[in-house]
């Protein structure tokens, strides 16, 4: 008889916090029928917006798996770091997960913003950061760069280094190990890593809100559109636009899933 | 390949890891770095092999100093205390791996894979992967990549630690086997004394970062010029008050020596076992312990005990026999100095000839 309790109780939860939304959210987008949805989705303003967010998911999403990887390999080999500061940059690495992506993002428009001195220096040499794309992609940079980091390190401290060591010994340099020896074990790491970028890229909307301005046809990201759309009402549309980035992100969950198991495997 | 080490230090922080090591190999040796765990064993291996920079001194392969060549240009086959094999390889690209990249031609990969397979007995094992192998049989994987590109020098750290007792010995005396067929200059670590005895030309005795002894066994074994070595190789007791034992009575000229007595050092027994019981000492019996294949029997002289093994085909003795208890010689040593000592009764004085 608990047992049920808690058993329902539990399908409850899931059922409210999860399924619910998805549900209605679904339902909003296609009130009007597929033309609405259809309509919604292929606005020229959701269309830039989309674009927006899949140009930032790509750069962030590069630039985080390399240095990512780099970052992982420094902190888990290199021997030339200190081990304090391998311990400092180690807690420093979490640090956005601790700070609020709305906070980061002010601290983005504090440092690099047109009136501050390095902001203006920039502006003055024809380069935008703030209220401009390059800053919408340093913001979300800061926001997904523990994802890769914190999945690559843990297997390189698991693997060790002899195997690297035994292919020092039999002649291979730094470039070969890592191809042949290091890379085939932390690969399904990677792309681990890789897709929870890509969904938190989608997703991210503080950081990028207060970074971008939110500038129609110039800045705005598909979450910063579908928030402007609830603000005017526009239900239809920012259903459907909502709806598109779940998509994404339910597809890109289920392919980790999939990584997940060979990252088992291997 | 001729090896020899000049003045090696060592520190890891505030650590002496090893401290002034000097040694030389002579060209196919098989030599066992022997010593307690945090000795300093693994650390002269890694500097050899170049994996670790000395913070002192010269290693010289061939009369050329390669401190500063990297171990990718040393020519030495390393296997590692775990293997380290390339978990998403097969047997045959393991083998294969350090080939490739001296960028052989492919049939001639292909040879010596084959060649390797069949000198480790991996024969229909090629296609496997490491976590589908037996610990053996992963060692010998380990053995046969660490010789692929034919290397001047085969380092092994503690080849055979992660296998079990019965499997042990059969790969001991397979290492050695091969290693005398390929008559390649060899180093392995190892803290298993017999491990060394067995299967090493000779051994060093390395203890808290030092080389404190380099020989054969035997010599090691005969002849051990430190006390730590005494005690480190074979089983011994020692004895404080070693001039209160008969036959040793000399050693009062010395003051503050202290004895180290071997349990094959002794011999214990009825009175009508010694044809001189002169040089006997009188004691009893305090515990007997069957060994397989002989008694270990402890016995009480005063205070002081003794450790000793005892034949199976003699009279069995029981605790609280009285014995009598011959020891044959007894490693001295003090502050300054240690040398052997054999029983200075056991030579009869008045020799009467009937």
């Amino acid at each position: 008889m608990m047992r049920r309790l808690w058993i329902g109780l539990t399908v409850l939860v899931f059922g409210l916090l999860l399924v619910i939304p998805v549900i209605r959210i679904a339902q909003g987008a296609f009130d009007a029928g597929w033309s609405g949805f259809w309509r919604g989705l292929t606005r020229p303003e959701a269309l830039h917006a989309l674009l927006m967010t899949g140009i930032i998911a790509v750069v962030a999403t590069v630039v985080n798996a390399f240095f990512g990887v780099m970052l992982s390999l420094y902190l888990v080999r290199a021997t030339w770091l200190g081990r304090r500061l391998k311990r400092l940059m180690n807690s420093l690495v979490d640090l956005p997960f601790a700070v609020s992506p709305v906070i980061g993002g002010l601290m983005i428009v504090l440092l690099l913003g047109p009136d501050t001195a390095l902001g203006g220096l920039l502006g003055r040499a024809g380069i935008d950061i703030v209220y401009a794309l390059p800053g919408m992609v340093i913001a979300t940079l800061f926001v997904t760069f523990p994802l890769v980091v914190r999945e690559v390190m843990p297997v390189l401290q698991e693997i060790g280094s002899q195997q690297e060591e035994a292919a020092h010994m039999m002649g291979a340099y730094a470039w070969t190990t890592f191809w042949r020896v290091t890379w085939p074990s932390i690969r399904w790491s990677v792309v681990y890593g890789v897709v929870l970028t890509v969904a938190r890229c989608l997703g991210e909307f503080g950081a990028v809100l207060v970074v971008s301005g939110n500038i129609l046809f110039k800045t705005q990201t598909a979450t910063t559109l579908v928030y402007q759309d609830v603000e005017n009402f526009n239900l239809t549309a920012a259903n459907a636009v909502a709806l598109a980035l779940a998509a994404g992100s339910v597809l890109l969950l289920l392919f980790m899933e999939w990584a997940k198991s060979r990252k088992e495997v291997h | 390949m001729h090896v020899e080490v000049r003045g090696l230090n060592k520190k890891f922080g505030t650590f002496q890891a090893v401290k002034d090591v000097s040694f030389h190999i002579a060209k196919g040796q098989l030599i066992g770095l022997l010593g307690p765990s945090g000795g300093g064993k693994t650390s002269i291996l890694r500097m050899l092999a170049g994996l670790e920079t000395p913070d002192e001194g010269d290693i010289v392969f061939h009369g050329q100093r390669v401190n500063d060549l990297p171990p990718q240009e040393r020519g030495i086959g390393f296997v590692f205390q775990n293997y380290a094999l390339f978990k998403h390889m097969t047997v045959a690209e393991n083998i294969a791996f350090g080939l490739e990249v001296k960028k052989w031609p492919k049939a001639k990969i292909k040879a010596r894979v084959a060649e390797l397979v069949e000198l480790t007995g991996l024969k229909g094992f090629e296609s496997r992967y490491p976590h589908q192998l037996s610990g053996g049989q992963r060692q010998r994987v380990a053995f046969a990549r660490a010789l692929a590109p034919e290397p001047q020098l085969l380092l092994l750290d503690e080849p055979f630690a992660a296998i079990d007792a019965k499997i042990r010995h059969e790969l001991r005396s397979w290492l050695r086997e091969m290693i005398d067929r390929l008559g390649i200059t060899s180093i392995f670590v190892t803290h298993d004394q017999d491990e060394a005895i067995e299967v090493a030309d000779e051994i060093m005795i390395i203890n808290q970062g030092r080389l404190e002894q380099k020989g054969s066994p035997w010599e090691i074994y005969k002849d051990p010029q430190t006390p730590f070595v005494a005690g480190f190789i074979g089983e011994s007791t020692i004895v404080e008050d070693i001039a209160s034992l008969r036959g040793f009575a000399d050693t009062l000229t010395w003051p503050g020596t202290k004895g180290l007595i071997r349990p094959e050092y002794i011999e214990v027994g009825k009175e009508h076992e010694f044809p001189l019981l002169s040089a006997t000492e009188t004691g009893r019996v305090k515990h007997i312990h069957f060994r397989g294949s002989e008694w270990l029997v402890e016995v009480e002289i005063g205070a002081i005990k003794l450790v000793t093994y005892r034949s199976l085909e003699k009279e069995v003795l029981h605790p609280g026999d009285a014995v009598h208890v011959l020891v044959h010689r007894a490693y001295l040593f003090n502050d300054n100095d240690s040398w052997v000592m054999e029983n200075k009764l056991k030579e009869d004085p008045m020799p009467v000839h009937i």
